[in-house]
């Protein structure tokens, strides 16, 4: 199935902002992260279609899964 | 801080400067200071730019010390935009001077009997008030390029630009920074009329012959602070985060939640808010020669801010924050940096309130006085602002009034002050601070974005209303102890995750004084201060009605959630039961 991945912040060093990417059905937010190498602890706020998700959430074809580390401001 | 100084600028035969002890306010600074003097002290009913209401300034209860990020100052009265109590806190290098200097609040009492305008110098022999109509109707870079010529690079100034003199309810306070760039503003709630109003244009700084004031337990105090570094360096949020990319790093963060307000609160995303973003402005800055990493006072370690040059590598402003990209940004569809820079500038030069004076141009923009998305209509509009023309003085006075004048229905404030950069319909818990809050819409009064959208500090819900209300009362009680200790706010998001650096904290504030300080110790402070604001709202003439947003929140949903928002009247009425 085909997703769409962003990146953000320090994400995106030596990677990528924005891509589709083909994962097989059942992958979960955690195997992408694990397929790009984003170590788990890193991760601030994951969302899938504009809705924030945990790590065991099961992508669908069509998602747009947005990956940032922890983040502040304001 | 043993010390409060008056200035009457209403005596007979001019200014009267009157220096005295603390009684009932000692151990007060910050917020807590300002909010407690202003209640006490100020008619409720009194006209914001009469001779009643009191200008109140006032350092943190850490600033001055060698305590890390204890440079924020607040700035109190009663409101000339909202009607309410005001506490407005910038950074800057003027709260750590005025603390060394021994005031724990400088007061600007009375109203002047001529047009005439003052600065007023303070340093370790005191205090002059000085008539220097030569200041009227400058701008806050030149005056403080003026100062600089007669009193020198190694002080703090705080100035009001032409908004101020004009009294216009926009109207900001401009503190300047190490490198005396007056960028740093206690921007919300018109607090640079009520300083014009007393006739006031600049204050001068001087500590020289000062020392850090001591703490009484110097060495628990050093130990305390080295370890509430180590917290805020490790955390990623004050680490690494707003050091690299600035606060401006949440512009992809809210789009992507859908919490974006675009086009004056008509969509929650922007198609283009990847032109504005933090990573943008960022990488922006550093090949122009500018610096993405930069502190607003000394002693700051989280650097949050930094430097941005135009093309040609010349200085063109301070790095605009998330709020003033997206109230210049993507509030009135404009993509370009290089305009919200120039708007941001504008903004620091003129002295207003960066997110009052965008979302007036969008709500001007929904008036047709210029197409959403039109650069140089925006700055047009900022133009007449800085004239002073009668246009320019409405759209200076406010989203409100703007709104008013124009007959715009969408406009998108509480209790007449504009919302900051987060829609409410897609983040419910700053809904519910926008609402309640004792200030007017504020997004720092109880920054529920934390948990709502950035999950630091805990994890609720966005979209649904479950725990918002006890989540904004939490935020709103702590947010008003950690304004009155002169720390600046950032430091929230390391003290939520880490409970050693929040010890860090209690125990510089515990050793410094002498006593031992509990978390309990300082959710009574926070309590303390923002009971005092709402009796002074009360006595004003607020009633929970007021604590309400626009009903075009409540009726029209928002893309791509599309939801309203939901929080009940009755829970709102619950924030501050406890």
């Amino acid at each position: 199935m085909i997703i769409t991945v962003k990146l953000f912040a320090s994400f995106r060093s030596g990677r990528f902002d924005i891509k589709s990417c083909e994962y097989p059905p059942g992958t979960t937010v955690a195997d992408v992260a694990d397929s790009l190498k984003l170590p788990q602890g890193e991760l601030g706020i994951m969302m899938i279609n504009s809705r924030h998700v945990k790590l065991e959430r099961v992508l669908v074809e069509g998602d747009t899964l947005a990956l940032f580390p922890l983040l502040g401001g304001g | 801080m043993d010390k409060i100084a008056r200035i009457d600028m209403g005596a007979a035969g001019g200014p009267k400067v009157t220096v005295g002890g603390l009684g009932d306010y000692a151990g007060l600074g910050g917020r807590a200071m300002t909010s407690l003097m202003v209640a006490a002290e100020v008619h409720p009913l009194a006209h914001p730019l009469g001779a009643e209401n009191k200008l109140v300034i006032s350092p943190g209860m850490l600033s001055g010390t060698t305590g890390s990020m204890t440079g924020r100052l607040s700035v109190g009265c009663k409101s000339p935009l909202t009607g309410t109590i005001k506490e407005s806190n910038a950074g800057g290098q003027a709260a750590q001077v005025l603390a060394r200097l021994g005031y724990a609040a400088v007061v600007l009492e009375g109203k002047p009997a001529t047009d005439d305008i003052y600065k007023i110098y303070i340093n370790k022999d005191g205090i002059q008030v000085i008539m220097d109509n030569s200041l009227k109707l400058m701008n806050n870079y030149p005056v403080i390029e003026k100062l600089r010529k007669e009193y020198g690079d190694k002080v703090a100034y705080m100035s009001i630009g032409s908004a101020g003199e004009r009294k216009l309810l926009s109207a900001s306070i401009a503190c300047t920074d190490p490198e005396l760039r007056p960028t740093r503003h206690c921007g919300r709630g018109g607090v640079g009329a009520v300083m014009g109003a007393k006739g006031i244009k600049a204050i001068i700084l001087d500590d020289a012959g000062m020392k850090m004031r001591p703490p009484k337990d110097p060495e628990k105090y050093r130990d305390a602070n080295r370890k509430f570094v180590e917290g805020l360096r490790k955390h990623p949020v004050t680490g690494e985060g707003l050091p690299a990319y600035g606060t401006n790093v949440l512009t992809n963060v809210l789009n992507e939640a859908g919490g974006y307000p675009t086009n004056n609160f008509k969509s929650g995303q922007f198609a283009k808010a990847s032109d504005l973003s933090g990573e943008t402005q960022a990488a922006l800055e550093i090949s122009r020669g500018g610096n993405a990493t930069h502190g607003c006072h000394r002693g700051c370690v989280i650097q949050c801010s930094g430097i941005y040059n135009d093309k040609d590598g010349n200085y063109v402003t301070k790095q605009p924050e998330y709020e003033t990209v997206w109230s210049h940004g993507g509030h009135c569809g404009i993509s370009n940096l290089d305009t919200v820079a120039k708007l941001d500038y504008m903004d620091d030069n003129i002295g207003v309130d960066t997110i009052e004076m965008g979302v007036t141009i969008g709500v001007a923009m929904d008036a047709g006085l210029a197409e959403f998305g039109d650069d140089a209509g925006a700055i047009r509009l900022m133009e007449e602002v800085e004239k002073g023309t009668p246009l320019g003085r409405v759209l200076g006075s406010g989203a409100a009034i703007t709104g008013k004048v124009f007959g715009v229905e969408r406009v998108p404030v509480v209790k007449d002050q504009a919302l900051p950069a987060y829609d409410p319909r897609a983040v419910q818990g700053i809904g519910v601070t926008y609402a309640t809050t004792t200030q007017g819409a504020d997004h720092t009064a109880g920054y529920a974005i934390a948990t709502n959208i950035l999950k630091v500090g805990g994890d609720v819900d966005p979209l649904k209303t479950e725990g918002q209300i006890e989540l904004s009362r939490n935020l709103q009680i702590a947010t008003a102890a950690i304004d009155s200790t002169g720390m600046c706010l950032f430091i929230a998001f390391a003290i939520m995750d880490q409970p050693e650096t929040f010890q860090a904290l209690l125990d510089m504030l515990g050793s410094f004084h002498g006593i031992e300080m509990t978390g309990d110790d300082v959710v009574a402070l926070g309590k303390k201060v923002l009971s005092a604001e709402r009796d002074f709202n009360t006595r004003a003439g607020f009633t929970k009605h007021h604590d309400r947003l626009p009903r075009f929140f409540y009726n029209e949903p928002i893309a791509p959630h599309n939801q309203t928002f939901m929080m009940k009247d009755e829970e709102l009425d619950e924030v501050f039961n406890w």
